[in-house]
């Protein structure tokens, strides 16, 4: 690392958790500015937690003031405060630590060329969990900019084990000499599986009912981490422990929604060693060693090879002794995937694909902020973004047409040329309009589209953290919830700020958080199908988890290794229908789009499904025919187009993409209502714009956006092909042992089309048949849910309203 | 498209999944709320929203006009989303709207709080009173408006589904919103609980016809 840097060259230093990799990343930049010390600039280092640049901060000061050496440190996050931001602007540290959302803020000041044209050297801490991210994006076009300004900085980046490592040399510094370094690899892991004494359940994700044996391992121990894989699932994990804690022992909570000040606290307990346990999400995921880490709990399945591995690199940062672990399953199906995870550990698989080429969104805000700068000439700057690693294939026709959106929308009807945001000069520059729009931009700069959040205050005490604002307004004063690792209780709203007192009631509610609905790959299909195809490798299992697979091939079947099982079964009032194709969350995904519209057509009545790595689950309004109508080989020839364009999917991606893009407005938090009730729901902007402009490059960018989640067609065509004749239809009178965990699963999809409506003829056309009209409306309706059975009995004595006859009519009048 | 027939004082009234309102006996068409311009409105402000809403609404009342044949327009205030809206439409926008009107006898532009200064404050017909926001109405008259954009979400056996609505009550008639960047007031909204006082119905739009509930079952399905 030194080497390269030395020879003024980019390095990409590749190393497992607890290599001291961030050290070797400054060592460069301190020897450099100890033999030749001057003022300015040198080092601008970046992180995708704020709370990492600011740990940073702190322990690369000890040293530098142990060997007096002339180093100012600082960091600059959107939490600094404003007196220090004004110190920084005027006199930089030599090293300045910092966020992707930060330095493109410093990058759009009038000040910025002066401010780091002496630049010598950025250091991107956590580079594999940026690239491939619109923050990576917004980072990638920042270290254009630097590039720009100081030609010959050096580029080091920080990551953790990856799949592709040139990929990641090509998004610091395309085309760019980017030496490869890696760190070696320390003692392989040791991971095991921890089994709850009592019953194993069926479904769910939060792994509770092996709470004594979590707290058994962490009284064992010196120190622990306990991983989740929810903020919700921390809050509950967190209130088990601390029942069964009849020793004390100090255990603490920490995750994103918690205030900084909490989370710090806690994070100082850990170095100090005055903890025994801390459950964490993802907020501890990434960051500094913490030393003396005895052992990883990871409480749910695993999320993937990689970030098992780097949580379980959490234990022990000594690189010669094995990371101890422990999988706890939290259902039946999870101990199969904790098996499976483990094998790939052994294996040395890696998961994550390379990164993604940058999205025009986060372009069309980076030419905004840079316009914020100083005026630009197009040529300049598209030459510039194209050195952005993740924009190098860019073409000068998205390119402009960006640049035209950040103008005055870019529409063809140019309706908008008083109100434009840049204009241009003779000499071709362009200019950002205002002092207002600069404000406005450099306001709104950043990727992370957040749901509004509410910050929690106990009353007459101190601030708790940030809840969803949604989840806020179900309560009523008096409601319990459970946050921050107590029981609180809903005082009521002052200003934007929810109050609460200490709560008692045992049946508190737990806040949830958009954040962790997105579904995660696990790329663990193939080895749990294999484990499943195989009965001899049952006697790995736990008797409980071999009796479910028994039952599952007593009450259906198991998949087999070359058919495709699907099953079909009333619930709830609507019909399933689960395809075991074990093909990978994305393969699946593509599949519910080509398996839904199919339905559609044969009149089924396709509500909405769900793709997990190992199955396809949809629902619809009507009973299924046969499956073999759906899962053939001519599926591939669906028209989707408009099908695609219609789904709840695209319509998402449209929302996140318009609000990075500045085309609708941010949810600050706190905003006030009325503020909010003027914006426009961006669906109705969505269906406006593709019926009168399909074409307009915010439609391009969601349907290329859109297209890395559906791939895999060739995967498809392959299951299809490989099971022609060989579909085999379980029709079931209710869900299967196996379907059970896809049922629960987060992530689920909307499907268009008429079956909304047929669903809304027939809850009027039973309120129109029941003559006492509402009266009798609701027991009816419940009546019909309960009603809808495999197969139409007709001895049976049934409602008349719940006859498929009844309902085919009601779908018919439609 | 099947329209649903509601009477109100002997009134025939066909509700349109359009949103739009037709009074077959007057050869009238009914509207309210098309907010015409709210994409520039929101543009002025810095967010370049699609300059198309004002088109497509547009496009969607001349549909309706069409269908129905109807010769005269009342459109129930809050046409435009505000005082200098109309001088920013686009040309060929503001001669689509000329058209429009051209090709009927009448036009009656009711004022709503958005674009105050623009038409009458309310408009007679027979019983029938039109205004933008529902008040107090006479023993002998109904009462047709708009301003409140309602919706509402109907229990179904998959959960509920949440449209925009015409909200019927005893006496009146309260219209969807018909411009096509308008979002909705769910009906059950204290905002309403005025209006909804003697509610009677809810007619959700769907994609070709409307889906009629009771007031009170939806009422029953929140509680």
């Amino acid at each position: 690392m030194v080497e390269a840097a030395q020879a003024g060259r980019s390095a990409l230093l590749i190393a497992p958790t607890g290599g001291g990799k961030t050290l070797a990343g400054f060592l460069p930049s301190l020897i450099e500015l100890a033999e030749t010390p001057a003022e300015g600039l040198h080092t601008v280092y970046v992180s995708p937690l704020k709370a990492l640049a600011v740990d940073i901060a702190r322990n690369l000061s000890a040293p530098i003031e142990e060997l007096s050496l002339p180093i100012r440190v600082e960091a600059r996050t959107g939490d600094t405060p404003a007196n220090r931001r004004a110190r920084q602007r005027a006199a930089p540290p030599q090293i300045l630590l910092t966020t992707p959302e930060s330095l493109t803020l410093l990058l759009s000041l009038p000040e910025a060329r002066e401010m780091f044209g002496g630049l010598r050297r950025v250091v991107v801490d956590e580079a594999h969990a940026l690239a491939g991210t619109k923050r990576g994006d917004q980072l990638s076009l920042c270290l254009a900019r630097l590039e720009s300004i100081a030609p010959d900085m050096a580029v080091a980046g920080l990551s953790a084990t990856v799949n592709h490592p040139d990929a990641l040399r090509e998004w610091l510094r395309p085309g760019g000499d980017v030496t490869l370094v890696r760190g070696a690899g320390g003692a392989p892991p040791e991971i095991g599986v921890q089994l709850p004494a009592g019953r194993l359940p069926w479904g769910g994700h939060m792994g509770l009912a092996s709470a004594p044996e979590i707290m058994a391992r962490i009284a064992q121990a010196g120190v622990t981490i306990v991983f989740v894989n929810t903020r919700a699932q921390a809050e509950l994990v967190f209130a088990a422990l601390w029942r069964l804690n009849d020793a004390a022992l100090p255990i603490a909570l920490h995750h994103g929604s918690l205030t900084i000040e909490q989370r710090r606290k806690v994070e100082a307990a850990m170095a100090a060693g005055t903890l025994r346990a801390v459950v964490a999400t993802a907020s501890l995921d990434l960051g500094i060693d913490w030393g003396a880490v005895d052992q990883v709990i990871q409480v749910g399945a695993p999320k993937g090879v990689a970030r098992l591995l780097q949580r379980v690199g959490r234990a022990n940062h000594r690189m010669d002794e094995p990371s101890r672990a422990f999988l706890v399953p939290a259902n039946r199906f999870e101990v199969i995937e904790c098996r499976a995870a483990i094998e790939a550990v052994a294996a040395g698989e890696l998961d994550g694909d390379p990164p993604r080429p940058g999205g025009l969104d986060v372009l069309a805000q980076h030419v905004l902020a840079m316009a914020c700068h100083a005026p630009f000439h197009p040529d300049a700057l598209y030459e510039e973004v194209r050195r952005a690693g993740a924009y190098a294939e860019l073409s000068r026709r998205d390119f402009d047409d960006v640049v035209r959106f950040a103008e005055d929308g870019g529409y063809a009807l140019r309706s908008y040329d008083r109100w434009r945001r840049l204009f241009r000069d003779a000499e071709g520059l362009y200019h950002i309009r205002g002092d207002g729009v600069a404000r406005i931009v450099r306001m709104n700069l950043g990727t992370i589209v957040d749901t509004p959040l509410l910050k929690v205050r106990m009353r007459g005490g101190p601030m708790l953290g940030e809840v969803e604002e949604w989840f806020i307004t179900t309560l009523v004063p008096g409601d319990a919830f459970l946050f921050a690792g107590q029981v609180l209780r809903f005082e009521g709203m002052n200003g934007v700020v929810a109050e609460v007192s200490r709560g008692s009631a045992s049946d508190a509610r737990v806040p949830t958080y958009a954040g962790a609905k997105l579904p995660l790959s696990t790329h663990l299909a193939a080895r749990v199908r294999t484990i499943l195809n195989d009965p001899k490798r049952w006697r790995e299992l736990p008797s409980e988890v071999q009796d479910w697979l028994r039952l599952q091939s007593l009450r259906s079947r198991l998949p087999g290794s070359d058919d495709l099982l699907v099953e079909s079964f009333p619930r709830g009032g609507r019909w399933f229908m689960v395809a075991y194709g074990f093909e990978g969350r994305l393969a699946h995904q593509t599949l519910g789009m080509l398996a839904t519209r199919r339905m559609e057509r044969l009149g089924w009545g396709p509500l909405g499904y769900v793709a997990t790595d190992y199955v396809l689950a949809a629902w619809m309004a009507f009973e299924p025919g046969d499956a073999a109508e759906i899962f053939t080989e001519d599926l591939l020839g669906e028209e989707l187009e408009e099908w695609i364009a219609e789904s709840s999917m695209l319509r998402r991606t449209f929302r996140n993409i318009a609000t990075v893009a500045g085309l609708i407005e941010k949810n600050h938090p706190g905003q006030e209502k009325t503020r909010r009730q003027m914006t426009v729901n961006s669906d109705l902007i969505y269906d406006v714009l593709r019926k009168h402009e399909p074409d307009h490059i915010l439609l391009r960018a969601t349907r290329a956006e859109a297209a890395s989640g559906l791939t895999d067609v060739a995967r498809i065509a392959a299951l299809l092909s490989r099971v022609k004749g060989r579909v085999v239809h379980r029709r079931l009178r209710r869900v299967s042992p196996l379907a059970v965990p896809a049922l629960i699963e987060q992530g689920r999809e909307w499907v268009p089309g008429g079956a909304e409506d047929d669903i809304l003829a027939e809850a009027a056309a039973l309120v129109n048949d029941v003559t006492d009209g509402a009266e009798r409306f609701n027991e009816t309706l419940a009546e019909l849910t309960d009603e809808i059975q495999v197969r139409p009995a007709v001895d049976q004595d049934r409602s008349r309203f719940g006859r498929p006859e009844r309902r085919r009519q009601a779908r018919r009048r439609a | 498209m099947i329209a649903a027939p509601v009477h109100l004082l002997g009134e025939r009234l066909m509700l349109c999944p359009s949103g739009a309102l037709h009074w077959p006996a007057e050869r009238t068409l009914v509207v309210a709320d098309l907010h015409l311009e709210k994409g520039s409105a929101f543009a002025s402000r810095g967010a370049m929203l699609p300059p198309y809403d004002t088109r497509e609404t547009l496009q969607r009342l001349s549909l309706a006009i069409r269908r129905h044949g109807a010769k005269r327009l009342v459109l129930l205030g809050d046409s435009f989303h505000d005082g200098a809206a109309a001088g920013r439409m686009a040309p060929e926008d503001r001669s689509a709207l000329e058209r429009l009107c051209a090709g009927l006898e009448e036009c009656i532009w009711v004022s709503g709080n958005h674009d105050a200064e623009h038409g009458v404050a309310e408009w007679r017909r027979r019983k029938l009173v039109f205004r933008h926001i529902a008040s107090d109405v006479a023993r002998s008259e109904a009462e047709l408006s708009g301003h409140f954009h309602p919706k509402a979400t109907m229990p179904t056996r998959i959960g509920g589904i949440t449209r925009p609505c015409f909200l019927l009550c005893a006496n009146r008639l309260v219209l969807p919103a018909f411009g096509a960047f308008t979002g909705g007031l769910n009906v059950l909204d204290p905002a309403m609980a005025g209006i909804a006082r003697n509610a009677v119905r809810v007619f959700l739009i769907g994609d070709a016809r409307l889906h009629s509930a009771p007031f009170d079952a939806l009422r029953r399905a929140a509680a």
